[in-house]
């Protein structure tokens, strides 16, 4: 009861030069993030720098929730890499191990064929159809760090829609009626 | 000032950090890890080879395979994804990778391997270039931490050949 009549009697005292200080200290928040991510991309080479497990086909190593780091360098592409790649006519990337390499002699393209570590079969039956084998340009990028848990906020948030709003409300309250 | 919330930030941003600086350490102690692993591979038989109708070859292998990965486990390990693969060039690919079979480990006390088994995914070349074809077994470790950085060690046995003859 007390916080809100602290927080009533914030919003009533602020003045324009207030509020023009939070808008800016909310714009540097915001700006930061992105300079971050863009950053992340660049320096990672991967469209996607930070991905989130979402299935449990690469269980137990990855668990739905995990946060994967990835890379993308010009080194070619070997059996055994976890990779991160988008078939045609699915929206969302899959991530697996690569099991098999096919690098041809003189345009050093390869052909790579995927599979999940915790599933039977191998990824054709994900593909598009009759396609048999991923190119590079399928491939988004290489596994190379593992974080766990810390993605089940990004799917809390995604699947649960109103929490979302909730967290950003709050935390625009807060940023209103800081002292600071 | 010091409200609650205040508090609560103060205590949540430092235990994150913390977890963050932990986290990194472990990772990082991996590489002060000295490993000796050792490993066998040898082909015992040869089941069957033929051309297959779209005119690629296959051949069915049994394999044996020994391997002590003991010494790869440390404390920020989850899992060794253990996998061999067959290696070789064609006049069409320079390199082709064919991963016959592969194992998880997840405690140090599995990490002793001896097996005799069949390749479990199909050995099939991109055209019919595997008569009296020159190969190598490769063991390949992918070594998954709980957190951190994942790494890939190998153990390369060469001189290996197919027969000259279907069959």
């Amino acid at each position: 009861m007390g916080m809100i009549g602290d927080a009533v009697s914030a919003i009533k005292a602020t003045n324009v030069r207030h509020i023009a200080l939070q808008a800016i200290s909310l714009g540097m928040i915001v700006t930061s993030a992105l300079i971050i991510w863009k950053g992340l991309m660049c320096f990672t080479g991967s469209e996607s720098p930070v991905v989130v497990v979402l299935s449990g086909s690469m269980e137990p190593g990855f668990r739905r929730g995990d946060i994967l780091f990835l890379h993308m360098s010009k080194a070619p592409i070997r059996a055994g890499e976890i990779v991160v790649f988008h078939v045609d006519g699915r929206d969302i990337p899959i991530v697996h191990r690569v099991i098999k390499v096919h690098e041809r002699v003189e345009t050093n393209e390869v052909e790579v064929l995927t599979k999940g570590d915790n599933n039977m079969g191998d990824d054709r039956v994900l593909y598009a159809h009759g396609q048999m084998w991923l190119q590079r340009h399928h491939i988004m990028g290489r596994a190379v760090g593992f974080l766990p848990y810390v993605g089940w906020v990004t799917i809390i948030m995604t699947e649960k829609p109103y929490i979302k709003y909730l967290l950003i409300g709050a935390l625009g309250l807060l940023v209103i009626t800081s002292k600071e | 000032m010091h409200s609650l919330m205040f508090r609560a930030n103060a205590v949540l941003t430092f235990g994150i950090t913390l977890l963050a600086a932990l986290c990194c350490l472990a990772s990082l102690s991996d590489n002060l890890h000295y490993t000796s692993p050792s490993v066998d591979l040898q082909i015992l038989h040869v089941e069957s080879f033929q051309r297959l109708p779209n005119g690629n070859d296959e051949v069915k292998l049994i394999l044996n395979i020994t391997a002590d990965l003991q010494s790869l486990f440390t404390w920020n390990t989850k899992q060794l994804f253990v996998f061999v693969a067959a290696e070789y060039a064609t006049p069409k690919n320079v390199l082709n990778q064919v991963s016959l079979w592969d194992i998880i480990v997840e405690r140090k006390e599995n990490a002793t391997i001896w097996r005799r088994t069949r390749n479990k995914y199909s050995f099939v070349d991109q055209g019919n270039n595997l008569r009296g074809l020159d190969f190598n077994l490769t063991m390949y470790w992918n070594v998954m931490p709980l957190t951190g950085a994942m790494y890939t060690g190998k153990f390369v046995v060469p001189g290996f050949k197919l027969p000259q003859q279907y069959r």
